[in-house]
C-alpha cells in the first residue's frame, strides 16, 4: 500500500479503520498511549472528532479511547484498502 | 497477619472488590509523606483474619508516577496479590500482571467485569489462561458479588511464579501471543448503547446529550431538593422543633446571653429559624433544611452521572474550552465536584497532570464554582426575589471562571497538556451503589459541616454579645459599603465566610438587603476567601505560597468583581 494510505489520527474521517504504524512521541507519551492499548501494530477506527482542534475518540479492542488535538496529530495509521 | 494486596489498572472495579471483600469496616489512610491515600480493611482467608489492602490503581509497575511508585513500594511489604485485572479489555490489563508474576510474591487473578465480557461477544478460555499464567483465574463481579467465594477460596493456593524479568517489547509480545490463544471476539454487532455512546462524543449530536443531561441534571437537583425542603423537612422542622424551642425560649427567660445563643433572637410566639441565629435554632435548620436536601439530590444525580459513565464524554466534549482555561477536557471533573463541595473537588486536581493545571483548576474552584451549601443559600434567600437574580449569581460565576482561566492561562509558565482518557462504555447504574456512595458523602457533610455550623454561630454570637463587630464594620466601611453597595453590618457575614459560606449567607437575612445587594453579597461570598475546610485542602495540595498565591487572586478578584456588580447592575 506504501506511504499513500498514511494518516494521521487528526487527518482521517469518522468510521475509517486502520493499523497504527508510528508514534511520534518522547517516551512519556508513548508510555501513556501504550498503557491505554494504543502502539504500534494495533488495528483502530476512529470514532469521532470534535470541533476546533478538539479530541479524536478512536477504538480499539472494544475500548474507546480519547486523544487530545496535539497528541492525536502525531499518531499515524496505515488506512485499510477499501 | 498476612497482607494482601489489590493490585490493578485504574476502573476496574477494584474498590468494587475491595468492599465485597472486606465488608464494611475499612479506613482511608494517607501514605506517609505523601498525598496518594489508600484504604485499608480485613477479611477472612482459610479461617484466619488477614489485612486487605487496596492500592493506588496502576498501569505498571515502572514508576512514573506517585502512584506508581507507591504501589511498588507496597509490593515489598504485601504477602499475596490479588491483581484485578479488566476481563473485557484482557490485552491492556495483563501488561501490569506479567509484571506482578515476574516479583517474588503468589499472584491470584480476578477477572473482573466478567459479566460484560458476554454481552460484548467476548470470548476468554479460562482453562488455557490459568495454564499459561501458572496463577489461579478467577471470574468475578464486583458489583453483584459474584464468583467473590471463589476468588478467595483460591487464595492459599497461590504460589510466586518469580518469572525471569524480560523488556517491554518482550511483555508486549508475550501478551499478543496470549490474547491470540485464549480471547475470541465475536463479529460486532452494534446495539443501541454502542450507537448512543460513539453519539455522545461526535460534535453535534454529543452537545444536544449533553444539554439535555445538564439541563434535566439540574431540574432533577432543584426538583427533589426543593421537594425534600418544602415536603418534608421545613414542615418536620416548624411542626416538632418550633414547640421545643418556644419552650425553651420560656425557660431561659425569653432573653439574655445563653438565651440568645442557643436559641437565638425571637419575636413573639413566632421563631424564624433563619434569623433568629441561635445554636439550636438556625444551627440546626441552615445545615439540616436548607443544606442537607440539596447536598442530597446533587449527590444522588452525579452518582448516577458517574455509574453511567457518562463525565468521561463531557470531558471530550469540553476538552476544547478547558485549553482556553490552561486545562484538558478531564478538569471538569473536579469542577462538577466542586458544586458538591470544594474539598474533593480541590483533592479531585490530583487526576491532572502538572502542577500548572492544578493550581489553575483549584483556584478556579475555589473562586468560581459555587458549592451546594452555597447555592442553596442562594436558592433560599436570593431566589425569592426572582430566579433573574439567581441567574445573575450563576452567570456572573460563570463569566469570571472563563476569564479568570483564559488570564491564569495566560500569565503562569508552562502549558497546558493533552487529554488522553478511556471512555467507559454506558452502563446501567445499580440502586445500591449511588445510594451507598452518596451515604458516604452525605455522611461528610454531616460530620464535619455541622460542628463548624454550630461553632460559627457561637462565635458569632460571643462577638456579637462583646460589641466587637461595630469597630470591624466602621473600618472596613469604606470597602464594604462604598466599592460593594452593602451596608456596613454585612462585613460580618464576608468575614465569617471563612468558616462556612451558608452559615454567613444566612447572616445576611436579618439585614433585609435589596435583591441587587444579595447578588453581590452571593458573588462576593462565593468568590472571596475559601472556607476553611477548602483553605486547608489547599493548602496541603497547593503548598503554602500557592495557598497564598490563590489568596490573592481570591480576594482582590472578588473585590474587583463585586464592585463592578455595584456599578453596573
Amino acid at each position: 500500500m506504501g506511504n499513500n494510505g498514511l494518516m494521521s489520527l487528526t487527518q482521517m474521517r469518522s468510521g475509517q479503520h486502520g493499523i497504527v504504524v508510528d508514534i511520534q512521541g518522547g517516551f512519556g507519551m508513548t508510555d501513556r498511549l501504550n498503557a491505554l492499548g494504543v502502539r504500534t501494530g494495533k488495528k483502530i477506527s476512529k470514532v469521532s472528532s470534535m470541533v476546533g482542534r478538539g479530541p479524536v475518540t478512536i477504538e480499539l479492542d472494544r475500548v474507546q479511547i480519547a486523544i487530545g488535538f496535539n497528541m492525536a496529530k502525531r499518531i499515524f495509521v496505515e488506512m485499510d484498502r477499501l | 497477619m498476612k497482607k494482601i494486596l489489590l493490585v490493578g489498572n485504574p476502573n476496574v472495579g477494584k474498590s468494587a472488590l475491595f468492599s465485597r471483600l472486606t465488608g464494611v469496616r475499612t479506613t482511608v489512610s494517607n501514605y506517609t509523606g505523601t498525598t496518594i491515600s489508600y484504604t485499608k480493611g480485613f477479611m477472612k482467608v482459610g479461617g484466619e483474619k488477614a489485612e486487605i489492602i487496596d492500592v493506588p490503581g496502576t498501569y505498571t509497575l515502572e514508576p512514573t508516577s506517585e502512584a506508581e511508585r507507591i504501589a511498588l513500594k507496597m509490593l515489598d511489604e504485601g504477602d499475596i496479590v490479588i491483581n484485578v485485572v479488566n476481563a473485557t479489555n484482557l490485552e491492556r490489563s495483563l501488561y501490569l500482571t506479567l509484571q506482578l508474576l515476574e516479583k517474588n510474591i503468589p499472584v491470584v487473578i480476578a477477572l473482573n467485569i466478567w459479566d460484560d465480557t458476554k454481552h460484548r461477544g467476548i470470548h476468554i478460555d479460562l482453562k488455557k489462561l490459568r495454564d499459561l499464567l501458572g496463577v489461579p483465574a478467577i471470574p468475578t463481579v464486583a458489583l453483584t458479588g459474584e464468583g467473590i467465594k471463589d476468588l478467595v477460596e483460591s487464595i492459599p493456593d497461590a504460589l510466586p511464579k518469580k518469572n525471569p524479568q524480560i523488556t517491554r517489547d518482550e511483555r508486549w509480545a508475550e501478551i499478543g501471543s496470549i490474547i491470540e490463544q485464549v480471547q475470541h471476539i465475536d463479529r460486532r454487532h452494534h446495539r443501541l448503547s454502542e450507537k448512543l455512546q460513539d453519539a455522545s462524543v461526535k460534535p453535534f449530536s454529543g452537545a444536544i446529550i449533553a444539554a439535555i443531561v445538564l439541563v434535566s441534571s439540574f431540574f432533577v437537583i432543584r426538583f427533589i431538593g426543593e421537594g425534600l425542603i418544602n415536603y418534608v423537612l421545613d414542615p418536620l422542622f416548624n411542626r416538632l422543633w418550633a414547640p421545643v424551642m418556644i419552650k425553651l425560649s420560656d425557660i431561659l427567660g425569653g432573653g439574655g446571653v445563653l438565651h440568645d445563643i442557643l436559641v437565638g433572637k425571637i419575636y413573639g410566639d413566632e421563631i424564624n429559624f433563619v434569623e433568629s441565629f441561635g445554636i439550636l435554632s438556625s444551627g440546626l435548620y441552615v445545615p439540616l433544611v436548607m443544606v442537607l436536601p440539596y447536598i442530597i439530590s446533587f449527590y444522588f444525580v452525579l452518582g448516577i452521572l458517574e455509574d453511567i459513565g457518562y463525565l468521561p464524554r463531557l470531558a471530550v466534549l469540553m476538552d476544547t474550552i478547558m485549553h482556553w482555561l490552561g486545562l484538558h477536557g478531564y478538569a471538569i471533573i473536579p469542577t462538577l465536584l466542586g458544586l458538591g463541595c470544594n474539598v474533593p473537588a480541590i483533592l479531585a486536581t490530583r487526576i491532572l497532570e502538572s502542577n500548572r493545571e492544578r493550581f489553575i483548576a483549584s483556584t478556579l474552584v475555589s473562586i468560581a464554582v459555587p458549592c451546594a451549601a452555597l447555592q442553596a443559600m442562594v436558592f433560599g434567600l436570593v431566589g425569592k426575589h426572582g430566579g433573574q437574580y439567581v441567574a445573575m449569581v450563576y452567570g456572573t460565576l460563570f463569566i469570571v471562571w472563563v476569564l479568570m482561566g483564559i488570564i491564569l492561562n495566560r500569565f503562569l509558565k508552562g502549558f497546558s497538556p493533552e487529554l488522553l482518557i478511556e471512555i467507559p462504555p454506558y452502563r446501567l447504574p445499580l440502586l445500591r451503589t449511588v445510594l451507598q456512595k452518596m451515604w458516604m458523602r452525605i455522611r461528610g457533610f454531616l460530620a464535619e459541616a455541622i460542628p463548624i455550623i454550630l461553632g460559627a454561630i457561637f462565635v458569632i454570637n460571643v462577638l456579637y454579645s462583646l460589641d466587637a463587630f461595630n469597630g470591624i464594620a466602621n473600618l472596613t466601611a469604606p470597602i464594604v459599603t462604598g466599592v460593594l453597595g452593602l451596608p456596613k453590618e454585612a462585613v460580618t457575614s464576608l468575614i465569617l465566610g471563612f468558616l462556612r459560606k451558608d452559615v454567613a449567607l444566612g447572616m445576611l437575612a436579618p439585614l433585609a438587603l435589596a435583591p441587587k445587594q444579595l447578588v453581590i453579597a452571593s458573588v462576593v461570598l462565593a468568590m472571596s476567601f475559601p472556607c476553611i475546610a477548602t483553605f486547608v485542602v489547599l493548602l496541603k495540595e497547593l503548598g503554602f505560597s500557592g495557598l497564598l498565591k490563590a489568596t490573592g487572586i481570591m480576594i482582590f478578584s472578588a473585590l474587583l468583581v463585586g464592585g463592578i456588580l455595584n456599578l453596573i447592575l
